[in-house]
């Protein structure tokens, strides 16, 4: 007879390293993937040297990272320094915790029931924890920026606290919409809420909304300010090299996966398939799960892709346009759209 | 066990952090101290069975309030602050009593209250009794408070809109003059 305080522990533990585990290699294929992406869209071949397709180059860089000197520049604030490839990568981790990627399943373990439900924390205060976690991803930037002792840096990482406090408004209210519309800040009842019909349906502004803010939060192209290239030199991870330059990348693509997975969960259905085309089919539940967890990641897929896409396809936004879109447009919308889904909610 | 250690470590934490704030002499380093505060005490609003809180407290706080402070003094130029050491030296005096006086205060009533907040603690923190405080008893209060936010945004506005008018030409100009200007420069 086993504990279930014990089975409890030990199932969350095994959630957490899978988890954990599925986005750092994500982050790979995602390395990968923006790679062939932007050669097919730009007429190139892309990375085709390292194995069949160029499939090995993720792990050729992350090798190469790991054997590049590590390189401290004298002028650096050396503990701010060495802190903030770190602050940067634990919020973009620790989001990923609250999405349920899948139904949940028993099975016996000896004699004890155990169940095991696809997210790792069904929390009380649920997508809140994301706003939280993720406003402080902005930390890593600006101490990393405040750190290098650079002009450059200094710039991306003033740039990255303005951008990343603008945005989490209308993001924040994009969100309040879709809970005004479950009436629940658990993510298993939005998601459980999108069985029959998908909440974009019902919140096209909303999900409009949310994924520009995304694209801002998450410091990717049209809205990549911090770090641009042309006129910052890399922004605020100018001075790092080796490991922990690619700390800042890992942390960016966390971001993305963890970005895409939320606005598959809040507007899409989550893992549910449309149609009720899953209940129709009768299949054993084991066949089910392994569908709910495969509708997730084509949806997630598709959102990262989404990401790629538009970074090869559109400009850079003029910081001041940055500035104006977020607080001229999309907080006025935003504020349209609470109001809106309340008067929806009050007609219906 | 466990609940009784994290407490004391989040209460160490929080101290530690709270008098870093202040005997940090670089600025930059107060603001992180402040965010390590503000961690550990949300860390203790968990501890409590008050998540709501503790989020919102990370969120609002350590997530928006701090990094607009790290923003401005980033602005700023931190290396004057640190060259002057004895800018604040008769702060003490003014300081030590208030800290004394507060501390008093708020250990009194801690003191006095504790017994009963630790039965209610349970059950406060959650986003549904929150709610429904918020929209039921207090809902003046909370109707106020957001008056109170407008009118600060209204202040904050017209003291921008104010200073542009300062910096700004008395009159606009004319084309006629502008060029009459211009070449008067060129015939210097």
């Amino acid at each position: 007879m086993v504990n279930s305080a014990t089975v409890e522990f030990v199932v969350s533990a095994v959630k957490v390293f899978i988890v954990v585990n599925v986005i750092l290699l994500l982050v790979m294929v995602m390395i990968l993937a923006e790679r062939k992406i932007s050669a097919f869209i730009q007429d190139r071949h892309g990375p085709n040297r390292v194995g069949p397709w160029g499939i090995l180059q993720p792990i050729a860089d992350g090798i190469k990272f790991l054997f590049k000197e590590d390189v401290i520049p004298y002028h650096v604030d050396r503990f701010l320094y060495l802190l903030a490839p770190a602050i940067i990568l634990v919020p973009s981790l620790m989001t990923f915790a609250i999405i349920p990627f899948g139904s949940s399943f028993s099975f016996y373990w000896g004699d004890t029931p155990v169940h095991v439900r696809l997210q790792i924390a069904d929390l009380n205060i649920g997508i809140l924890y994301f706003v939280g976690i993720a406003s402080l991803a902005v930390y890593g930037l600006v101490i990393g920026g405040y750190a290098s002792n650079n002009k450059y840096s200094m710039l991306g990482g003033l740039r990255s606290s303005a951008q990343m406090i603008s945005y989490e408004i209308p993001m924040g209210l994009a969100i309040v919409s879709v809970v005004m519309l479950t009436g629940s800040l658990r993510l298993s009842d939005i998601v459980a809420e999108q069985q029959h019909m998908w909440n974009v349906v019902r919140q096209p502004l909303g999900f409009l909304i949310f994924l520009v803010a995304a694209f801002a939060e998450t410091n990717r192209l049209p809205f990549d300010l911090p770090e641009a290239e042309q006129e910052l030199v890399g922004g605020y991870h100018t001075e790092y090299s080796s490991m922990k330059f690619s700390a800042f990348f890992i942390a960016e693509y966390a971001n993305m996966i963890t970005s895409s997975a939320l606005i598959t969960t809040l507007f899409f259905g989550g893992y549910h398939l449309p149609f009720g085309i899953l209940e129709a089919l009768q299949l054993p539940i084991v066949w089910e799960v392994i569908v709910h967890i495969l509708t997730f990641s084509i949806k997630t897929a598709f959102f990262l892709f989404v990401y790629l896409w538009v970074r090869w396809t559109l400009p850079r936004f003029r910081y001041d346009q940055l500035m104006s879109l977020g607080w001229k447009s999309l907080l006025p919308l935003s504020l349209v759209n609470v109001v809106l889904t309340g008067i929806g909610i009050a007609m219906f | 066990m466990i609940a009784t250690a994290l407490f004391y470590i989040f209460a160490a934490l929080a101290t530690l952090g709270a008098v870093m704030v202040v005997a940090q002499r670089n600025p930059v380093y107060s603001a992180l101290y402040l965010v390590l505060t503000l961690f550990a005490l949300a860390g203790e609003y968990v501890l409590l069975m008050a998540h709501f809180i503790a989020i919102v407290h990370v969120a609002v706080y350590a997530g928006a309030i701090v990094v607009l402070f790290l923003f401005v003094i980033m602005l700023l130029n931190v290396r004057l602050e640190e060259r002057a050491p004895d800018a604040f030296r008769y702060m003490i005096f003014a300081g030590l009593p208030m800290a004394v006086i507060l501390f008093v205060e708020m250990g009194y009533f801690a003191f006095r209250g504790f017994q009963q907040a630790m039965v209610q603690s349970t059950q406060v923190g959650l986003v549904e009794r929150i709610g429904q405080a918020l929209f039921s008893q207090y809902v003046l209060p909370f109707e106020v408070a957001s008056i109170l936010l407008l009118v600060a945004m209204l202040g904050a506005l017209y003291l921008s809109k104010r200073k542009l008018e300062i910096v700004a030409f008395k009159k606009p100009r004319s084309k006629k003059e502008r060029l009459k200007e211009m070449m008067y420069e060129e015939d210097q």
